[in-house]
C-alpha cells in the first residue's frame, strides 16, 4: 500500500512525486515511458516571463524544476532588465536529452520514490472516495492518495492537415479510458487543444542570414542553492528570422487544408499561442511574423522553430517552411501537429487540487487546463504537498495571491476556470512588484521550512541573506557620500542630478537611476549581489512596494474568512440567481475567493457575510 | 473595517436639512480638519456643536455637529453628524471635502451592515436587513444603468479604452519581450499621452467643479435687465414649489440658485449676474455675463418689462439665444404697456401672480420639444463619480511623476492600471480579462 501514486512522469509528476517522497511518503510514480521521465515535447526552455519566477519558487519551496535546469542548460538571460524588478524573469535554453536525464537523477535519489512502467486505466473507488489505480493489465496497487498528471495523454489526437492520430507526443499511446472513466464517476471533462511547430535538422540551415540572439553575460542561476557552473562564452545562440509575403500566401492559398480551419478540430487552443495560421488570418495587415531557431539539444541537431507552430498538411508545411530566408533548403526532421486531449474542468478542484467530487484524489499539471512546463511543475509540487498533507492529518497548504505566483495560477483555475489552456503572464498577477524574482526565497522558503521540504542548511543560507540585508540597510543609513568636485562631475557625465548636503548612501540609492555599481569607486560594499539588489529594490520601489503590502493584508484578512464545506447557497435568501449559481457551482473556499468570482456582486457577498454571522456565528 | 465612510442619511432633495453621518475609527480626526468651532477631539460623547464647515479658507456652511463617541453609536464606532441646512450643493461640497480628507463613500446600506456586524443590531432583523441592502443595490443599479447612457460613459470610456491600449502594449512588452517586431512603450512615447489624458481628465472635473452640472436635472436661467423683476419671478416660481434655496451668504461657487421639481423634471436655476442684485440697486448689467449663462443653459427665459421700450441691449439677448431653449417672459402685465415685441411670448406679473402657471408651462412645452441639449447635464452626475474621476486624476499625475523621476514602466504601470479601475468604476464596467483580451487582440505573439 502506497502513500501516494503518481500517474504521469511529466514535469508536474516529477515534482509531485519528489516532494511527497520528501516528505515522508512512500510514493509511487507511474508512467508509460521511463524514458520520457521530465520530457520537453514543445519549446527547448524552461521560464521565462513569469513562468521564471514560478521556477524560482518551486526552487523555494524544495522542488526540483530549478536545478535541474541550471544543470541543464547551455543558455540563460534575465529578461525585462530594464523594465522593472517586479517582471524581471529568467529564462534558460534546456537541453532536452540533459534536462531529463538529470531529473531521473535527482529521482531516484529519493529512497521513498519508486519508480514503475505502466499504463493506468482506471481509479478504484469506494463511495466517491479514491483508493488505488487500475492498470490496463487489470493490476490494481492500493494507495491512500492519488496524483493524476497525464498531461496530454488522455484522448489525445495529433493533429496534422486533414489526418488525425489516436496517439500522445512522440507517437506514444493515449490514454484510452480514464477521461471516460473519471467521466463515469461524476467529473466534468472539457477538450483543449494545442500545438507545437516543425523542427529542422541543423545542417540545412542558412544561419548567415539570420540575426543572433545571445545568453546574458553574467551569470545567472534559478535555485538559490547552488553556484552557476557554466561557462559564460560556451553559451549557444538562438537565431532571429521573419516570415514574408510569400510565406503568408502559401498559407492563404491552403488554409482550408490546416486542422484548425477545414474544421477537423474540436478542442479549444490557446489565445496565447496562436498557430502560424492564425497569426496570417487575424494580423492580416503584418507583413512578416518574428520567428525564433533554438537548439533543442547540443547533442543532437534538431532546432526548433519557435513561432511556426502549424496544423497544416506535411506537403503544405514544407512549402511554408522553405519560403523562410535561410531555411531555403531546410530538411524538417519533425512537422508540425496541433494535439487534443481531455482536461478536467478546475472548477471541479479545491484550492488545495483535491477533487470536490472524487476524495484523495488531486490532479495537476495539464490535466487541470493548463499549458506549460512551469505551471504544471508548480501545481505537481503543490498536489504533493497537499496529498502528503492530508495523509499526516494535517492543515492544507494553498499559497495566497499575493505570496506566490503559483498562489495566482491556482486561484485562477478553482476561482475562474479555464476557456483555453492557461498559460501565467505577469499582468494576471495584482500584487506582482511583491511577487519578484529576486524575493521568491524571502517569501516562500521558511514555508517550506515547515512543510519538511526545505532543509537545515538551506535555512541557514536564507536566514544569514536575511541578517544581511538588515546590515547593509543599517550601514547605509550611516554612512555619507562627501559629494567633491570629483563627485560632482561624474553625476554630472552622467546627465544625473548632482546631490547636495553630503547624503547618506541610503538616499542616493533611493534613486532609480543610482546603482551600488556606479557608487562602487566611493565606497564598496562587500555583500552578495543578491542582498545588495535585494536592499537596492526595498530603497527604490519602497512607496509602491508598501502600497501593494497594504492592499494585500487587506486581501488576508478577508482571505482568512472561511466559508463552512456544508453551506447551502440555496437556504439564502437575496442572493441574485447568477450569484447562487456560481457559488454553487465553485464553492469558494473563503469569502475573498468568493468576491473574485465574475458575476457575485458586493451586495451577494454582504449577504453572504451577514448569513455565514447569522448561521455560524462567523467573525 | 478599517476605512472610514460617510454618506447624506437624508434623502437628497427633500426637506431643508440634510444629515451627513461619518462613521469609522478616523471619524473624529477626518472632521475636525474641516470644522471650525470646538476641537472636536476634546470633547464630550454625544454633545452637539455649532460651528462652520471649511474649505481652507472659505466657508461652505454653517453647521450643527453631533459627535458620537464608540461604542454606543449606530455602528458602534465613532458616528458623526453634521447638520447641513444647505441644498444639493453644499451637501455634496461638505462630501467631497470628507472624501479628499481621508473619507470612503458608503456602499448603499454600508452603514446598517457595520452595525449588525457590530452586533449592534438583533440577528432576528437579518433577513429584512438583507432585504434592504438588496433594495438599495438595485436601486444603485439602476442609478449606474441611467449613467452608462451618457456622454460621460462616452468620454469615459474613450480614455480607458486609451489606458487600456498603453497598459497592453506595456504588458505585451514585459510578458514577450523577445519580440522585436512590437513597437516599446517608453517613458518618451508615453509622456505625451498621459499629459493628453490629464488634460480631458482635468478638463471633466473643471466641468464638474463650475457647479452646472454637479446636479442632474435641466438648467434654466432668466436673463434681463435689472429692473425686469427676475428675482420676483425667481422666488415665486421656487416658493410655490416649497423648492430647496440654497442662497447663503459666502458659498460663491454655489451657482444653482435653486431647484424645483415640474412634471418630473428637476429644474435648476441658475444664478447669473442680475439675478442677485435687488430691485433698488440699479445697476447696468453686464452682456458679457448674460452672454455666459445663456451658453450654459438648457432654457433661457429673457424677462421684459411689460412698461418698457425694447432697447438694443435686449435685442441683442434675444438674439443671440437660440429659439429652441428661449422663452420670452414679458413682467409687469399690471403696468401700461409700452412695450412691442413681435416674438411669442408668455406674459404675467409677480404681483396678482399672473401668468406664472403660463410661464411654468412654456418650460415643460420646450422640455417636450426634446430640442434641449440634455446630454451635457448628466455629465457628471454624483459626488461618487466625481471622487473617482479625481482618484483617476491623481493617479495619471503620479505616472507622470513617475516618468519623470525615471521610474521604470513596470511602476510607472501601476499608476495607469489604477487610474483604469477607477474609470471602470464610474462607467461599470470593469471585468477581468479585458486586458488580456486587448492584448491578445491587438498584438500578434506566441509560439
Amino acid at each position: 500500500m502506497y502513500d501516494v501514486i503518481v500517474v504521469g512522469g511529466g514535469h508536474a509528476g516529477c515534482e509531485a512525486s519528489n516532494i511527497a517522497a520528501k516528505m515522508g511518503m512512500k510514493t509511487l510514480l507511474l508512467t508509460m515511458n521511463k524514458n520520457n521521465i521530465a520530457d520537453m515535447p514543445c519549446n527547448p526552455s524552461i521560464g521565462g516571463t513569469a513562468k521564471g519566477i514560478i521556477v524560482r519558487e518551486i526552487d523555494a519551496l524544495g522542488g526540483l524544476m530549478g536545478i535541474v535546469a541550471d544543470l541543464s542548460h547551455f543558455q540563460i538571460k534575465m529578461l525585462n532588465n530594464s523594465k522593472g524588478p517586479a517582471v524581471r524573469s529568467l529564462r534558460a535554453q534546456a537541453d532536452k536529452r540533459v534536462y531529463p536525464k538529470k531529473m531521473l537523477e535527482f529521482l531516484e535519489k529519493n529512497s521513498n520514490l519508486e519508480i514503475k512502467e505502466g499504463m493506468v486505466e482506471d481509479l478504484l473507488v469506494e463511495n466517491n472516495v479514491v483508493k488505488g489505480v487500475i492498470l490496463d493489465n487489470k493490476e490494481i496497487i492500493l494507495s491512500k492518495t492519488v496524483i493524476l498528471t497525464t498531461g496530454t495523454y488522455l484522448k489525445a489526437n495529433i493533429l496534422v492537415g486533414d489526418t488525425s492520430k489516436e496517439e500522445g507526443p512522440h507517437g506514444e499511446k493515449r490514454s484510452n479510458y480514464l477521461s471516460d472513466n473519471l467521466k463515469k464517476y461524476g467529473l466534468n471533462i472539457i477538450r483543449l487543444k494545442t500545438g507545437t511547430p516543425p523542427r529542422i535538422k541543423k545542417e540545412s540551415i542558412d544561419f548567415s542570414k539570420m540575426q543572433e540572439e545571445l545568453g546574458d553575460p553574467t551569470f545567472h542561476t534559478f535555485s538559490f542553492d547552488i553556484k552557476p557552473t557554466y561557462d559564460i562564452n560556451l553559451q549557444q545562440k538562438c537565431y532571429l528570422l521573419y516570415t514574408n509575403e510569400n510565406t503568408h500566401n502559401i498559407i492563404r492559398k491552403h488554409l482550408s487544408e490546416s486542422a484548425m480551419y477545414g474544421g477537423y478540430a474540436t478542442g479549444v487552443g490557446p489565445r496565447y499561442c496562436p498557430s502560424i495560421e492564425d497569426k496570417v488570418v487575424r494580423f492580416a495587415d503584418k507583413e512578416k511574423h518574428q520567428l525564433f531557431l533554438e537548439p533543442e539539444s547540443i547533442y543532437y541537431d534538431e532546432w526548433y522553430l519557435q513561432g511556426f507552430s502549424s496544423s497544416m498538411p506535411t506537403y503544405v508545411q514544407e512549402e511554408m517552411v522553405h519560403s523562410l530566408t535561410g531555411l531555403e533548403h531546410a530538411i524538417i526532421t519533425k512537422y508540425a501537429y496541433a494535439i487534443e486531449y481531455d482536461a478536467i474542468n478546475p472548477l471541479q478542484m479545491n484550492a488545495n487540487l483535491e477533487n470536490k467530487i472524487l476524495k484523495n484524489l488531486f490532479t495537476a499539471g495539464q490535466i487541470n487546463g493548463t499549458s506549460g512546463y512551469e505551471e504544471a511543475a508548480g501545481q505537481g509540487l503543490m498536489a504533493g504537498i497537499n496529498a502528503a498533507l492530508k495523509i499526516q492529518g494535517k492543515k492544507e497548504f494553498v499559497l495566497k495571491r499575493n505570496e506566490a505566483y503559483i498562489g495566482v495560477l491556482i486561484d485562477d483555475l478553482v476561482t475562474k476556470g479555464v476557456k483555453d489552456p492557461y498559460r501565467m503572464l505577469t499582468s494576471r498577477a495584482e500584487f506582482r512588484l511583491i511577487l519578484r524574482s529576486d524575493n521568491a526565497d524571502l517569501r516562500l522558503r521558511s514555508m517550506g521550512y515547515e512543510l519538511g521540504t526545505i532543509s537545515e542548511e538551506q535555512m541557514n543560507r536564507l536566514n544569514k541573506k536575511i541578517e544581511d540585508i538588515k546590515l547593509l540597510s543599517e550601514e547605509l543609513k550611516n554612512k555619507r557620500l562627501k559629494i567633491t568636485k570629483e563627485v560632482s562631475n561624474k553625476f554630472k557625465l552622467n546627465n544625473m542630478e548632482i546631490p547636495k548636503n553630503n547624503p547618506t548612501y541610503e538616499e542616493l540609492l533611493k534613486r532609480p537611476e543610482v546603482t551600488f555599481e556606479f557608487l562602487d569607486e566611493y565606497h564598496h560594499f562587500d555583500y552578495d549581489n543578491e542582498v545588495l539588489e535585494q536592499v537596492s529594490i526595498e530603497l527604490k520601489y519602497n512607496g509602491y512596494i508598501k502600497k501593494a503590502i497594504k492592499e494585500a493584508n487587506k486581501l488576508i484578512k478577508i482571505e482568512e474568512k472561511e466559508i463552512p464545506k456544508d453551506i447551502d447557497y440555496h437556504k439564502i435568501k437575496n442572493l441574485a440567481s447568477e450569484a447562487r449559481q456560481k457559488l454553487s457551482e465553485i464553492r469558494p473556499r473563503t469569502i475573498a475567493q468568493a468576491s473574485r468570482i465574475s458575476g457575485v456582486n458586493p451586495a451577494d457577498i454582504t449577504i453572504l457575510a451577514i448569513y455565514l454571522k447569522k448561521e455560524y456565528n462567523h467573525e | 473595517m478599517e476605512d472610514t465612510i460617510c454618506a447624506v442619511a437624508t434623502s437628497p432633495g427633500i426637506g431643508a436639512i440634510s444629515i451627513i453621518r461619518v462613521s469609522g475609527k478616523d471619524a473624529i480626526k477626518i472632521v475636525n480638519n474641516i470644522f471650525k468651532g470646538d476641537n472636536l477631539k476634546e470633547v464630550a460623547s454625544h454633545t452637539i456643536h455649532y460651528g462652520y464647515i471649511m474649505d481652507e479658507n472659505e466657508v461652505v456652511d454653517e453647521v450643527l455637529v453631533s459627535v458620537m463617541l464608540k461604542p454606543k453609536t449606530y455602528t458602534t464606532e465613532d458616528v458623526i453628524e453634521i447638520n447641513s441646512h444647505g441644498g444639493i450643493n453644499t451637501t455634496n461640497r461638505i462630501l467631497e471635502l470628507l472624501l479628499e480628507h481621508g473619507c470612503r463613500l458608503a456602499e448603499p446600506g454600508e452603514f446598517t451592515k457595520r452595525a449588525f456586524l457590530n452586533g449592534r443590531i438583533d440577528l432576528t432583523k437579518a433577513e429584512s436587513i438583507n432585504d434592504l441592502i438588496n433594495a438599495k443595490s438595485d436601486q444603485a443599479r439602476m442609478l449606474a444603468l441611467n449613467n452608462l447612457k451618457g456622454a460621460l460613459w462616452e468620454e469615459v470610456g474613450k480614455i480607458r479604452k486609451k489606458l487600456v491600449e498603453v497598459m497592453s502594449n506595456i504588458e505585451v512588452n514585459i510578458d514577450y519581450p523577445e519580440y522585436e517586431d512590437i513597437e516599446v512603450v517608453t517613458h518618451e512615447n508615453l509622456l505625451p499621452k498621459l499629459n493628453d489624458i490629464k488634460n480631458k481628465l482635468e478638463e471633466m472635473l473643471r466641468n464638474s467643479k463650475n457647479g452646472r452640472i454637479i446636479n442632474e436635472g435641466i438648467q434654466v436661467c432668466l436673463v434681463g435687465r435689472p429692473n425686469t423683476g427676475k428675482s420676483s419671478i425667481l422666488n415665486h416660481l421656487l416658493g410655490s414649489e416649497k423648492a430647496i434655496v440654497t442662497n447663503i451668504a459666502g458659498t460663491t461657487r454655489d451657482i444653482v440658485e435653486g431647484s424645483m421639481n415640474l412634471n418630473g423634471y428637476l429644474i435648476n436655476f441658475i444664478d447669473t449676474a442680475g439675478i442677485r442684485e435687488t430691485e433698488d440697486k440699479i445697476e447696468q448689467i453686464g452682456v458679457a455675463k448674460s452672454k455666459e449663462a445663456i451658453k450654459e443653459a438648457d432654457i433661457v427665459i429673457v424677462v421684459l418689462n411689460n412698461n418698457e421700450k425694447l432697447n438694443k441691449e435686449d435685442e441683442e439677448i434675444i438674439n443671440k439665444i437660440d429659439p429652441d431653449k428661449r422663452i420670452i417672459f414679458v413682467n409687469k402685465s399690471d403696468l401700461a404697456n409700452k412695450l412691442k415685441i413681435e416674438k411669442d411670448y408668455v406674459i404675467g406679473n409677480t404681483i396678482n401672480i399672473d401668468g406664472l402657471d403660463s410661464l411654468k408651462k412654456a418650460i415643460i412645452d420646450k422640455l417636450n420639444l426634446g430640442n434641449i441639449n440634455i446630454k451635457d447635464v448628466t455629465y457628471i452626475s454624483n459626488i461618487r463619480q466625481i471622487d473617482l474621476l479625481k482618484k483617476a486624476l491623481n493617479n495619471v499625475k503620479d505616472a507622470i511623476k513617475n516618468i519623470e523621476g525615471l521610474m521604470p514602466i513596470d511602476i510607472v504601470e501601476i499608476d495607469i492600471n489604477n487610474a483604469w479601475q477607477h474609470l471602470g468604476e464610474i462607467t461599470g464596467e470593469v471585468y477581468q480579462e479585458e486586458l488580456l483580451d486587448t492584448l491578445f487582440s491587438k498584438f500578434c505573439v506566441g509560439k
